[in-house]
């Protein structure tokens, strides 16, 4: 009976020293962020003491995860909208959303000398397969289509275009070889600025709206300080360069 | 409840890939199942492990696999090529090499359960009454385990039109070419358009259901009493 007490209290006295000062914040981050997040969420551990656990999703699924009731204190989103949705709708705090990163797209093949420093590869048109993102459901397909129309070549190349579910899915078809090319993140494909294998293009910015990754506190972070200091910890200069590190440009 | 343009599209289509894998499938594992209810050999081990191994790993990995397979490093992407047909993810023909490896399982264990049950007394019978190998195994196996054929055939049927992390992996969700009822439900859901989910996802429930209760009516038609 003694030591189930003892137990107890010491149980009681770890709970309420971790909620104290180091706490821990479930954070939804969008696919494409996955790599520089795990980074992060190491830094940060270490400079705060805060625990940040991930949770990885396409936006969407992670918005529709929110609102019904997911334990995420923060979402890292892919876009710029949804994060203003979710405030909207009374499920995040519309002040605390801003921009974290900005995406690149980078068209990509993996054998060299396949996609030419113009991206005329595109005009040819002598592939059998280009891969985007679903353009419905993620911002960088959004951004491989309005490529694809301002370079005229949209409806030529459509029965060509292969579309992943999300961006992850998008390189990997790339990567696999079943499609010869493809829009993805820069991210996904270079390691402080070195491309990591075959040849790409990275897409002009004046060709696509710019691909903004918004952050933003969740209504059930609201009161979690570990929340508050990750949101705060994407402004710090350490933050931003591992995000630069990554391929992303920073506002 | 009737679906939009793009859901009967899915629809046909999901059909289309359904039945011809039910098809390959019946052919494939009906020799299959029949050389492993009667074998002794060391391989039979292996091989059942071989066939159930679809039912272990999830979908999405199973469907990573098949696409590396299918790709010009993978062994079916370098046969194809070889042969002028060149690579066949993205295709029809890729979705349904896909759903033939994911539903094995569903067609081999039915079949071979029922040929278990039968045993080797009809086909002595058969045998005595001078029946050759091949014409005891059409005339008198095959009718008996009608129930067991029948089994595998709706299972098949269904898990195929259910099958959903294999094509969101090797399709490439193309409209009319891979774009499956599934997929379609799971693009309508993404983009939170949940009325055309909602009645899509509907009709495939009422479909499913429909299908699995007429499975359970034909098999006591077929004969209950054998699987």
């Amino acid at each position: 009976m003694a030591l189930v007490r003892v137990t107890v209290l010491l149980l009681v006295a770890a709970v309420t020293s971790t909620s104290g000062l180091a706490g821990e914040v479930h954070v939804a981050v969008a696919a494409n962020f996955a790599a520089p997040m795990k980074s992060l969420a190491t830094a940060f551990e270490r400079e705060s003491g805060h625990r940040a656990i991930i949770s990885l999703g396409a936006t969407g699924q992670l918005a529709a995860q929110i609102r019904q009731g997911a334990p995420y204190g923060v979402l890292l989103s892919a876009d710029a909208a949804i994060p203003r949705k979710l405030a909207s709708e009374g499920y995040a705090l519309a002040e605390t959303q801003r921009t974290y990163a900005i995406g690149r797209l980078v068209l990509w093949s993996r054998d060299a000398n396949y996609v030419d420093a113009k991206g005329d590869v595109l005009r040819r048109g002598d592939f059998r397969r280009v891969a985007i993102a679903n353009p419905k459901l993620a911002p960088y397909g959004a951004a491989a289509q309005q490529t694809l129309r301002a370079l005229g070549v949209l409806e030529k190349l459509r029965p060509k275009i292969v579309e992943g579910a999300n961006i992850n899915q998008a390189f990997k078809f790339v990567a696999s070889g079943n499609a010869e090319l493809g829009f993805v993140a820069l991210s996904q494909v270079m390691t402080d600025g070195e491309l990591n294998s075959g040849s790409a293009w990275i897409v002009p910015a004046n060709l696509h709206e710019p691909i903004k990754q918004d952050v933003v506190l969740l209504s059930k972070g609201k009161d979690n300080s570990a929340a508050v200091a990750l949101i705060k910890y994407l402004d710090a200069q350490h933050a931003r360069d591992i995000i630069g590190r990554y391929g992303y440009e920073l506002p | 409840m009737m679906p939009s343009a793009d859901g009967g599209q899915a629809i046909l289509l999901t059909l289309q890939l359904a039945t011809v894998t039910t098809l390959i499938l019946l052919l494939l594992a009906t020799p299959l199942a029949w050389w492993l209810a009667r074998t002794s050999s060391s391989w039979r081990g292996v091989i059942i492990a071989l066939i159930t191994l679809p039912l272990v790993l999830p979908p999405t990995v199973l469907g990573f696999y098949i696409l590396l397979s299918l790709g010009p490093d993978g062994w079916i992407g370098s046969l194809t090529q070889s042969l002028g047909i060149g690579l066949l993810s993205f295709s029809f023909t890729g979705l349904v090499i896909g759903s033939v490896i994911f539903s094995l399982p569903f067609a081999v264990y039915p079949i071979l359960y029922a040929f278990e049950m039968l045993g080797r007394r009809p086909l002595e019978v058969a045998a005595t009454l001078r029946a050759k190998p091949f014409d005891a195994f059409f005339s008198v196996a095959l009718p008996l385990v009608k129930p067991g054929l029948l089994t595998a055939a709706v299972l098949t049927f269904a898990h195929t039109v259910g099958e959903f992390g294999v094509v969101l992996m090797i399709g490439g969700d193309i409209p009319g070419e891979t774009r499956v009822v599934a997929t379609q439900i799971f693009g309508y859901v993404e983009a939170m358009e949940y009325e055309a989910a909602h009645r899509l996802a509907a009709l495939m429930v009422a479909f499913s259901f429909v299908m699995l209760m007429a499975l359970t009516r034909l098999r006591r038609r077929a004969g209950a009493a054998l699987p």
